[in-house]
């Protein structure tokens, strides 16, 4: 029972950090950034739901809000900091973004207080017998907003116009372009439905946890680093696969190399294990 | 007077630290995210062979060994992947690195190792010592980036592809920038602890790496002078003016931030672009 217990808590984690990584990987893939700062909008997103909440008593008008709002300022961040340094070596946008990512930390510690929020009533925490072990209805809200965010992702940039555009920007920004594509909308949209997952992630760990905080991004972000990485970087269904991986991994390794090694290593464990014998993740394209 | 004594030790200490990720990252241009760990394997490593009762030195001594065997392992890691890859490795070492002290009884585990043995100089002795140090560094710095093999370091860091093609060793230049970068990384990490008495692995957690690359970034990298200032202001800056200690890392990441938007080399390169600016003018004027 345990096992399938675990099982079931690494599904949950890598969904979570899916949500994430997908944003980062989807920004690598068109604009070869790491988007560190990435992380700074999860936490930002779990802040607008929880005070959403608060205010109006219904967190899906939360989630919504949130989504919304977080997809707008991600917008932004492309606008202001990204734009102006794409011609620059990778390094440059890389260090910029960690400056953000620090620099919004303090911004929420400053507004919101260094001791996070909560919600005034939580919603969704009864419990479910799932097959024997047993779910919080928040957690299970949250695999299911998972899926169907993935899912409305696959089919938009499988079969919508501008999905298809979109795909295409990522393959080929000029040739795209030469066929009338705008690839400046193209990456405004890419980082709004980016930031926008990353907010449903942190909304819903700000659910299961009851806690906002202004470091609440602090060890997924770098957590999604290297799931991108092991995704094979700019490869979304790599990027699901590495992040479902990394979850399981998480909840057994805690188990059986605790004594070893604490939980927020064990993927830079096998990260750079994966690295050292294929240097370009596990599902690198082409 | 003590308070001021402690203020110029620690910015020594930066100093050194800035320096050692100066050679990677400034001469030879390979990206390191993790550099904190290595501060850390030098203070780690002196302050345990100092508490079984190793002489001072030679556990400073032993401290840079530690930190540059696994400097050597990373820079393999720089052979096998490249860019964002080895960034991300980087950083993955440093996490890893505190995951293992984290759980080790021996290293102290969570709560560190506390009453570090002083080395015995007295507090002015031992800021004279850092300083001694990190001139020494600073000119050690010059000289590499003069030598032969800083110019080797300029043509890796500059294409490695090229490089290869004309005949240059690239991965050994690249393992002898790692290996020398984390030495003085690990000398850094050990003065730190003899220092402050005191070492927990939050003392070397990932937001001081991102310290440690922003005063090399700030200043320019593989500007010998821009990193020593970048440095020396960073380290001191928040303990003049205390009002901005709550807002240090406010500080750090949008210094960051900005220095990348308007100026990606740094303090050394607004320096440069004055000074181009003002010879032009003066040869407009005089022709």
């Amino acid at each position: 029972m345990l096992f399938v217990n675990l099982c079931m808590q690494g599904l949950l984690q890598g969904g979570i950090y899916a949500l994430i990584a997908i944003g980062l990987t989807l920004v690598y893939g068109l604009l070869r950034i790491l988007h560190v700062a990435h992380a700074g909008l999860y936490t930002l997103g779990g802040y607008i739901a929880v005070i959403v909440t608060n205010t109006t008593g219904s967190f899906s008008l939360g989630l919504m809000t949130s989504m919304l709002a977080v997809g707008l300022v991600g917008m932004v961040i492309y606008r202001l900091i990204y734009q102006p340094i794409l011609d620059k070596p990778p390094f440059v946008a890389l260090i910029a973004s960690i400056g953000l990512f620090i620099a919004l930390e303090e911004i929420y510690r400053i507004i919101f207080g260094p001791y996070g929020i909560t919600f005034a009533a939580v919603p969704l925490q009864g419990a479910v017998n799932f097959a024997g072990t047993y779910l919080r209805e928040c957690e299970i809200a949250a695999v299911l907003l998972a899926t169907l965010l993935i899912a409305a992702l696959t089919l938009f940039t499988k079969h919508s116009r501008i999905g298809i555009a979109w795909r295409a920007t990522v393959t080929d920004p000029e040739m795209s372009q030469s066929f009338g594509v705008d690839v400046v909308k193209v990456r405004y949209l890419n980082f709004f439905i980016g930031s926008a997952m990353a907010a449903g992630a942190g909304s819903m760990v700000a659910l299961m946890n009851n806690l906002v905080e202004p470091t609440m991004g602090s060890v997924p972000s770098y957590k999604a680093l290297a799931i991108i990485v092991l995704g094979g970087l700019g490869n979304v269904r790599g990027t699901l696969i590495a992040a479902l991986v990394i979850g399981i991994a998480e909840t057994f390794g805690t188990i059986y190399l605790g004594d070893y090694l604490d939980r927020d290593s064990i993927a830079f464990a096998f990260l750079i294990l994966v690295l050292m014998v294929k240097p370009t993740g596990l599902f690198a394209k082409g | 007077m003590e308070y001021e004594i402690s203020l110029l030790t620690i910015m020594g200490i930066s100093i050194i630290g800035a320096l050692s990720l100066n050679i990677i990252v400034g001469f030879c241009g390979q990206i390191s995210l993790g550099h904190a760990a290595f501060l850390g394997m030098g203070a780690y490593t002196s302050a345990i062979l100092t508490k079984m009762g190793v002489p001072f030195a030679a556990a400073v001594l032993a401290g840079m060994v530690v930190a540059a065997i696994f400097g050597i392992l990373v820079g393999f890691a720089s052979l096998r992947v490249r860019h964002d890859f080895l960034a991300i490795t980087t950083m993955g070492v440093a996490f890893l690195f505190l995951g293992i002290v984290r759980k080790q009884e021996f290293l102290g585990g969570e709560m560190g190792i506390a009453m570090i043995p002083d080395p015995g100089l007295g507090k002015v002795g031992y800021m004279i010592l850092v300083l001694l140090l990190a001139l020494a560094v600073a000119l050690f710095s010059i000289y590499l980036k003069r030598s032969w093999m800083g110019f080797t370091f300029d043509v890796v860091a500059d294409d490695e592809d090229t490089a290869t093609l004309i005949g240059i060793d690239v991965s050994s230049y690249k393992l002898i920038a790692f290996a020398i970068g984390t030495a003085f990384a690990g000398l850094a990490g050990a003065l730190y602890a003899h220092h402050v008495k005191f070492i927990d692995p939050e003392s070397f957690n990932f937001v001081e790496s991102i310290t440690v690359l922003s005063m090399v970034v700030i200043g320019g990298a593989g500007s010998v002078w821009g990193v020593i200032i970048a440095a020396a202001a960073l380290s001191l800056f928040p303990m003049w003016f205390q009002f901005i200690d709550q807002y240090k890392l406010l500080v750090y990441g949008g210094l960051l931030c900005a220095i990348m938007l308007f100026s990606p080399d740094g303090l050394s390169g607004i320096f440069t672009r004055s000074l181009a600016n003002i010879r032009g003018r003066e040869s407009n004027a005089s022709g």
